[in-house]
């Protein structure tokens, strides 16, 4: 940045950048200019003219008042923002903007948190001169989660300039002129965007409101509640709304190394699903095939018991990589006094052939702000708008800066900005990788040379390796593995192959970590092959093996078998097998009550106390803002009960803080390293089959919570249809119309499903979307499946 | 952040050379090529223009798409700029417009006389079409020649110092 340079706004001397306008200046230095358009996060629009000011630039004033937000600063110059000027001014745009806004404020839901409200009992008159009619606007239907009253809107068009710039979409206008002029799409289509609510945060009036929230709470009943975003890898920081022990509602917190002042839709509505119908309020134990509620202490003693009994070889611990920190590490401490090391949160990974060389702490690779100052970005098998919508955005930002984003996916995904997809089966992602690694020289030997020595580089390959390696001369390429790579059949060569690149690249490998705290869990030591503080250790069993080893006892922790987990038939199948399956979890499900046991409630998202470790490895920590409901109790507490009454020493934990303090202490010198830990390993046989499932877990299915979340379950989003989306071409060769309903099967699964066109699909792939009951009974995620025979529609029979 | 110094382009990936006729594209081509080469969409005022006229005088939500899809931009932007200026026509028109300028210089010197005048002779309102479909009657703001107010715009056409019996005689010459 150039020199500082020095100017006075209401007799203070303030520092300042040339170039800066005047109401960042004052908003540094705390002193208040009402503004209605201006945000420091989207462009400057200077249409509401609230902010204008009285100034003078080198002795001699300007001419009329400016707007703050619209005029650059220079040496020496003076601004006065309380002047008689500045408020006739002030007072004047005020008049003008009430002149067409309704006077509701009683019956608008945002009453007393409004921009308009407040600055018109600042700058308004206390009677209105205007006799005339005021204009009405008809409104527009956002969608489930937006309500809209348009006749408030004052058309200071910051959800415009959101959508364009922030989203990347540009949906939102403002169309007519004068008086006639309105904000809306013109044409009458839902706002469909992963961060869309947003908009109900940056208008400054009631026109755009939550739309589950509406009606049901005023601004000051609520007391605001930090907390932190469970959904995905950002941790998003929140701010929970809370009135008699109820989630009302969530706004973003800003931190500009997280979040900025974003969260997505997903983070904002989930607390929805906190009164969902089938909370599990009561332990319960299935006696003789029929479930029981009893105590805690009839529940734990006899979970401890079997505990006790079991050997400890036989046992299996599947941890919700949503969990806390405090509850992934007293879990598997317990497991680990049990003597048993089969401990795993990778619930959607199913190659673990490249364990032993994993890195020990994987992590994002970067801070998430630094994410923008990348010059080449490669994601491999993410579908990133999906997964982590506030990364997207910034490496949206990095693209629009300029910055080349390639993807590697097996269906060409949607993105808001200018990136290389490359698209293709399974297989075809090995060898698509395998030709970018050959054309960027990169080198290796075994299965990953013999894969560079057979690529043949299309110019489009060689483009990308280009890319990468000139963006590595200036460390800022980075290479990202995302959530279908991890469910990819060959993930450990994906790994091999990305190393390679990147070595020959000078590119970083990242981690695009699925959850709140999957970072977190290797953090707390909830692997198999790590102690708490990423220590490297012996390995137990992996998920894989957990579920394919018929286990004696299984404790699920925080998940859905059906739905959590990359293989739900052998999931459902384990906990068949199994003897005694011990289930912690906020909810109930008709698949939960089959495959458990017993069932212990516990607190989830603003419930209980906790930390997460974002992609980034930042620990954020919370206090629960709610008591859970019914009998249920924050997950660390059922833990310390447990692990007292299995008499384990230093288990009498004093609070979640204490036990988080222990944790943090054995990860004093723990880093977060890419850097593989050993010799690259993985099995080398490639997957492959005539058709391919490639199974993406829709943004809104990605844990319990969310999918309980209804409004949001209400969206139409991509794909959300659930069916068999085949590239119309792969149709064609099966014979296929796009009314034609077909037979999936898979593992020992069977489901029949419509089939629905998609071009976006790579050829010899089906997508069929996982996370979500219809696939509940299907394999692998991304596994072959047997065939594709068409069958007659099902005809609606039954009761409703 | 400060301004917005880049456009915001969109890119359609439709087949360009099966919009409009070739004419029209010959045309268009010909604006663009006006302004710098990452700067489409400065033409869309005049690609308006050129596809209403093609289009017996209006412009439908499909050809504002159309143009969006030419000029590489957010279709809601060319409906702002389309339903913000009074040239642009979103409805049906008549075989001609007879615009009538409604502002101060044309009003003090009696442009709501020729109004009123059409208005009654042709039982015709501000933004309808004559019965017999001859002329679309507009109220249009300022057009820009003042000095020879009252001034009215035939099609493309301006006339100035008009009476109420010089413009009948412009619109019995109408086809």
């Amino acid at each position: 940045m150039t020199d500082k340079i020095t100017i006075e706004i209401d007799g203070r001397a303030c520092e300042a950048a040339p170039g800066e306008m005047i109401i960042t200046v004052a908003d540094r230095m705390g002193i208040s200019i009402p503004r209605f358009c201006y945000h420091k996060k989207l462009s400057i629009a200077a249409n509401c003219r609230m902010c204008l000011v009285e100034a003078e630039q080198g002795g001699r004033p300007f001419p009329k008042p400016v707007p703050a937000c619209a005029t650059p600063i220079a040496a020496g110059m003076k601004v006065w923002t309380r002047s008689p000027k500045a408020i006739e001014a002030q007072q004047g745009t005020m008049e003008f903007l009430l002149i067409n806004h309704p006077l509701d404020c009683p019956i608008c839901d945002q009453g007393g948190e409004c921009e308009l409200q407040d600055v018109a009992v600042g700058y308004g008159g206390d009677v209105s001169r205007f006799a005339e009619g005021k204009r009405v606007v008809e409104d527009e239907d956002f969608g489930p989660l937006i309500a809209t009253d348009m006749t408030r809107c004052i058309q200071c068009t910051r959800c415009v300039r959101f959508c364009a710039e922030i989203a990347g979409v540009r949906e939102l206008g403002a169309t007519g002129r004068g008086e006639d002029m309105r904000v809306g799409t013109f044409v009458a289509h839902a706002v469909n965007h992963e961060l869309s609510s947003n908009i109900i945060d940056l208008c400054p009036v009631g026109a755009l409101t939550a739309k589950p929230s509406r009606f049901t709470a005023r601004a000051w009943e609520l007391t605001g509640v930090d907390g932190i975003a469970p959904h995905d890898g950002v941790g998003s920081n929140l701010s929970l709304h809370i009135r008699r022990g109820q989630v009302m509602r969530v706004h973003p917190r800003e931190n500009d190394a997280v979040n900025e002042t974003w969260i997505s839709d997903r983070d904002r509505y989930s607390y929805l699903g906190l009164n969902s119908a089938d909370r599990l309020t009561v332990p319960l134990l299935k006696q003789q095939g029929v479930w029981r509620e009893v105590d805690w202490s009839t529940a734990l003693t006899q979970v401890a018991e079997r505990l006790k009994s079991a050997p400890p070889a036989e046992m299996g611990w599947l941890l919700s990589p949503t969990a806390t920190l405090e509850e992934l590490y007293l879990a598997q401490r317990l497991a680990r006094e049990l003597g048993c090391a089969n401990i795993d949160h990778r619930l959607r990974q199913q190659d673990f052939s490249g364990d032993a060389s994993d890195p020990l702490l994987p992590w994002l690779g970067v801070s998430i702000a630094e994410l923008e100052s990348q010059r080449s970005l490669f994601l491999i098998g993410t579908d990133l708008r999906q997964e982590q919508p506030l990364l997207a955005h910034r490496v949206r930002k990095a693209a629009v800066a300029g910055a080349q984003v390639m993807c590697l996916n097996p269906l060409q995904i949607d993105l808001n900005h200018p990136a290389q997809q490359f698209v293709g089966a399974p297989a075809t992602m090995i060898t698509d990788l395998a030709a970018i690694a050959q054309a960027a020289g990169a080198s290796g030997s075994g299965t990953v040379g013999e894969l560079l020595a057979t690529a043949t580089p299309t110019p489009a390959h060689v483009a990308a390796a280009t890319a990468l390696r000139d963006a590595g001369q200036s460390a800022s390429g980075l290479i990202l593995l995302g959530s279908l790579a991890t469910a990819h059949p060959n993930f450990a060569l994906l790994k091999m192959l990305a190393y390679a690149l990147a070595a020959a690249t000078q590119c970083r490998v990242g981690y695009l970590p699925a959850a709140a705290n999957s970072v977190g869990a290797y953090l707390a030591g909830a692997h198999p092959r790590r102690l708490p503080g990423a220590k490297p250790i012996a390995a137990g069993l992996t998920t894989a093996e957990i579920l394919n080893n018929a286990l004696k006892t299984l404790v699920l922790w925080g998940i859905e078998p059906e739905l959590d987990l990359e293989n739900p038939a052998s999931a459902l199948n384990a906990c068949a097998k199994a003897d005694f399956v011990i289930a912690c979890s906020a909810f109930r499900s008709p698949a939960l009550e089959n495959a458990a046991d017993v069932l212990l409630p516990i607190g989830i998202f603003a419930e209980t106390s906790g930390t997460y470790v974002n992609a980034s490895g930042t620990w954020q920590r919370f206090q629960g803002a709610i008591p859970p409901p019914g009998e249920a109790r924050p997950g660390w507490k059922v833990l310390r009960v447990l692990g007292n009454l299995l008499d384990i020493q230093g288990f009498n934990y004093q609070d979640g803080a204490q036990v988080r303090d222990e944790l943090a202490a054995l990860c004093a010198d723990s880093q977060f390293d890419n850097a593989p830990s050993a010799e690259l390993v993985a099995h080398t046989e490639l997957m492959q089959a005539d058709m391919m499932r490639i199974g993406g877990v829709p943004i809104y299915a990605t844990d319990p919570l969310i999918r309980r979340a209804l409004p949001l379950q209400q969206l139409p989003m991509t794909r959300s249809v659930f069916g068999v989306y085949l590239h119309p071409n792969q149709a064609t060769a099966l014979g296929l119309i796009a009314t034609d309903w077909v037979r999936i099967h898979q593992a020992n699964g069977e489901i029949t499903a419509p089939c629905f066109f998609d071009e976006h699909i790579a050829m010899g792939c089906a997508y069929i979307a996982a996370g979500i009951e219809a696939s509940a009974l299907l394999g692998n995620q991304i596994g072959a499946i047997d065939l594709l025979v068409k069958v007659a529609a099902p005809t609606r029979t039954g009761t409703r | 952040m400060s301004f917005r110094n880049a456009p915001l382009a969109v890119t359609h990936s439709c087949d360009k050379s099966a919009i409009f006729t070739s004419e029209i594209r010959a045309a268009i081509d010909a604006l663009i090529a006006k302004y710098p080469t990452d700067w489409k969409q400065s033409a869309v005022m005049p690609t308006l223009t050129l596809v209403q006229d093609a289009n017996d005088g209006w412009l439908t939500t499909e050809l504002m798409n159309a143009v969006a899809a030419y000029l590489d931009m957010p279709e809601v932007s060319v409906y702002e700029v389309a339903t913000f200026y009074g040239m642009y026509d979103l409805e049906p028109q008549g075989k001609h417009k007879v615009c009538i300028c409604n502002s101060v210089s044309c009003l003090l010197r009696g442009s709501d006389t020729l109004l009123h005048h059409v208005e009654s002779k042709y039982n015709v309102h501000p933004n309808e079409i004559t019965a017999d479909g001859r002329f679309t009657l507009k109220e249009v703001e300022c057009l820009g020649a003042c000095c020879g107010a009252p001034a009215v715009m035939i099609d493309k056409q301006y006339y100035e110092n008009l009476s109420p019996g010089s413009l009948d005689k412009l619109i019995d010459g109408l086809e």
